[in-house]
């Protein structure tokens, strides 16, 4: 197949345009796509930021162009001022901030990089962290509980009960107790 | 200064030690990327705020000890010579992004060099640790030893969900990075890498050259490290690294013992004149020079040399780099100066090795 721009070289590019709902077949030859502007090669190379912004799927190529910085209500950080687009751009978050002022666009992205895990289970902090670990047991602990009882195991049931009933008075404490 | 200590051996003295599957597995690291709860990450904060940051471990950490890790040596690395930034680079015990972002960034080393501790790299804190072999359980241990000795004195960002909150959302969850060095030529001979890797990729992890991201494998040494944090625990990617290394291992001394069995004048062949090169030669480039260090090391696992060292591998690998070089030299070097340079060093190490 030739390509349909310049008729001389073979059609190696072949994609679909939709415009007004309207579908259109293009097959061109890969020097008319760059002088049409069908596709934008990267002045350096292949860097890490574009990949980055391969992986978050999106069109850098409209990020300047106002009317579609419009269409997207900006999500904004209130700590260090980054917004979501920006963040889009570079591929790095400006603070621990970030994550909350983006949560609602960020389990996609996560997704993505994180072969479809967007939960954190790994470790908990020491100091600052021990009401987190916690938590961690007691959802342990009833899920044994609710194990037993499926079991018919109400002797171990009952002991399990009684640990879950002291850590949630333990939790229940202002401050989640001394621990220095 | 201690500094001297770093720059002047080219071998940590952790490395002197053998570890599990030393033979193939030169060493095992882990590395947690830690942020500061309310300052904003270094690649976006003012000079002022990171300053603060370098000169809040400058006064609490500087001399500091934990356990086998003692007297963490403060460097600020603004302070360093370009080649004193190679030689740590080529050392591992900084990256080459903390060289790039110098103005606030510094590093924290322990006297026997098994820690370091990068302030304001791409995180506020990037906590590495290295052991020889295949130790990488023991490693993650003592890496939450370190992070907890730190976060006694640090409030950390992070999050019930998300986990340590990091600047780059690939690190995120965990911050950790597991990587294990391994010198594999039987598998690189066999061609066996190359239709093992897409697979090794399905499972999370990832295939590297020696000096990470985008570099060549030179030597036939690969880093490969898991690339997925969130999600799963620390314990479980460890585990998984630890299956598919063990697996690597295990393939691996089965080519070795397979071309020693099939072919093994023509293996015998080859380590003899890469030791030939090494023992005689007057100019050497660094590829040359890895191959040949490569097929040495090879003869002396497989027991073909004897009375040579092991660590030699080890050593030469970082000895004959371009930074080394020239603060052996005390000087910058033309390439060729360096070709010259590398082979009589070569030829010193060799004959010490006996």
């Amino acid at each position: 197949m030739e390509c349909q721009e310049c008729h001389e070289r073979p059609a190696t590019l072949h994609f679909t345009q939709i415009v007004n709902g309207k579908k259109h077949e293009i097959r061109v030859c890969e020097v008319c796509a760059k002088e049409k502007g069908y596709v934008s090669y990267p002045e350096e190379g292949y860097s890490l930021h574009n990949l980055l912004a391969g992986i978050f799927n999106i069109d850098t190529s409209n990020i300047d162009n106002p009317a579609f910085q419009q269409q997207v209500k900006e999500l904004k950080c209130p700590a260090c001022g980054m917004t979501f687009t920006q963040f889009k751009q570079v591929g790095k978050f400006g603070c621990a901030h970030c994550y909350d002022a983006f949560s609602s666009k960020l389990d996609p992205i996560l997704k993505r990089v994180h072969a479809g895990n967007t939960k954190h289970s790994g470790k908990i902090p020491k100091r600052t962290g021990v009401d987190l670990q916690a938590k961690k047991q007691l959802n342990t602990l009833k899920k044994e509980l609710q194990h037993l009882i499926e079991t018919e195991a109400f002797e171990e049931a009952a002991k399990v009960r009684d640990k879950i009933k002291a850590l949630e008075k333990e939790l229940q404490q202002p401050e989640g107790g001394d621990h220095s | 200064m201690t500094l001297e200590h770093f720059m002047d051996e080219a071998i940590s003295p952790w490395m002197r030690e053998d570890g599990p599957d030393s033979d193939i597995i030169l060493s095992s690291r882990i590395r947690l990327a830690r942020n500061l709860a309310n300052t904003p990450y270094p690649l976006f904060a003012e000079e002022e705020k990171l300053e603060k940051v370098k000169g809040f471990f400058q006064d609490n950490f500087t001399h500091t000890s934990l356990g086998n890790y003692k007297n963490f040596e403060f460097i600020p690395i603004r302070d360093l010579s370009a080649i004193e930034k190679k030689v740590l680079v080529e050392k591992h015990l900084i990256s080459p992004h903390l060289t790039k972002h110098t103005q606030e960034s510094a590093v924290l080393i322990s006297e026997n060099e098994q820690v370091s501790i990068m302030i304001n790299e791409e995180d506020h804190i990037r906590i590495q640790l290295y052991f020889p072999g295949q130790q990488l359980r023991l490693a993650l241990d003592n890496a939450f030893r370190v992070d907890d000795w730190l976060e006694e004195k640090i409030t950390y960002a992070y999050d019930e969900d998300k986990g340590y909150l990091t600047t780059c959302p690939t690190n995120v969850g965990t911050g950790m990075r597991a990587s294990v060095m391994m010198h594999i030529p039987a598998l690189v001979m066999t061609r066996q890498i190359n239709r093992m890797m897409p697979a090794i990729s399905q499972l999370g992890l990832v295939v590297r050259g020696i000096y990470g991201e985008g570099s060549e494998a030179l030597g036939n040494v690969f880093q490969i490290s898991n690339q997925i944090t969130l999600g799963k625990s620390e314990e479980d990617i460890v585990d998984d690294l630890e299956s598919v290394v063990n697996q690597l291992v295990e393939l691996e001394r089965n080519a070795r013992s397979l071309i020693m069995k099939e072919s093994g004048i023509a293996l015998e062949d080859r380590v003899y004149r890469s030791y030939g090169t090494l023992a005689y030669s007057r100019i050497i480039e660094s590829k040359e020079a890895s191959s040949c260090i490569s097929n040495v090391r090879l003869g002396i696992d497989l027991g073909i040399i004897e009375n040579t060292s092991r660590n030699i591998l080890n050593e030469l690998m970082v000895l004959i780099q371009p930074g080394f070089l020239q603060h052996y030299a005390k000087k910058t070097l033309s390439t060729n100066e360096r070709d010259v340079l590398r082979s009589s060093l070569i030829r010193e190490r060799l004959q010490l090795g006996k």
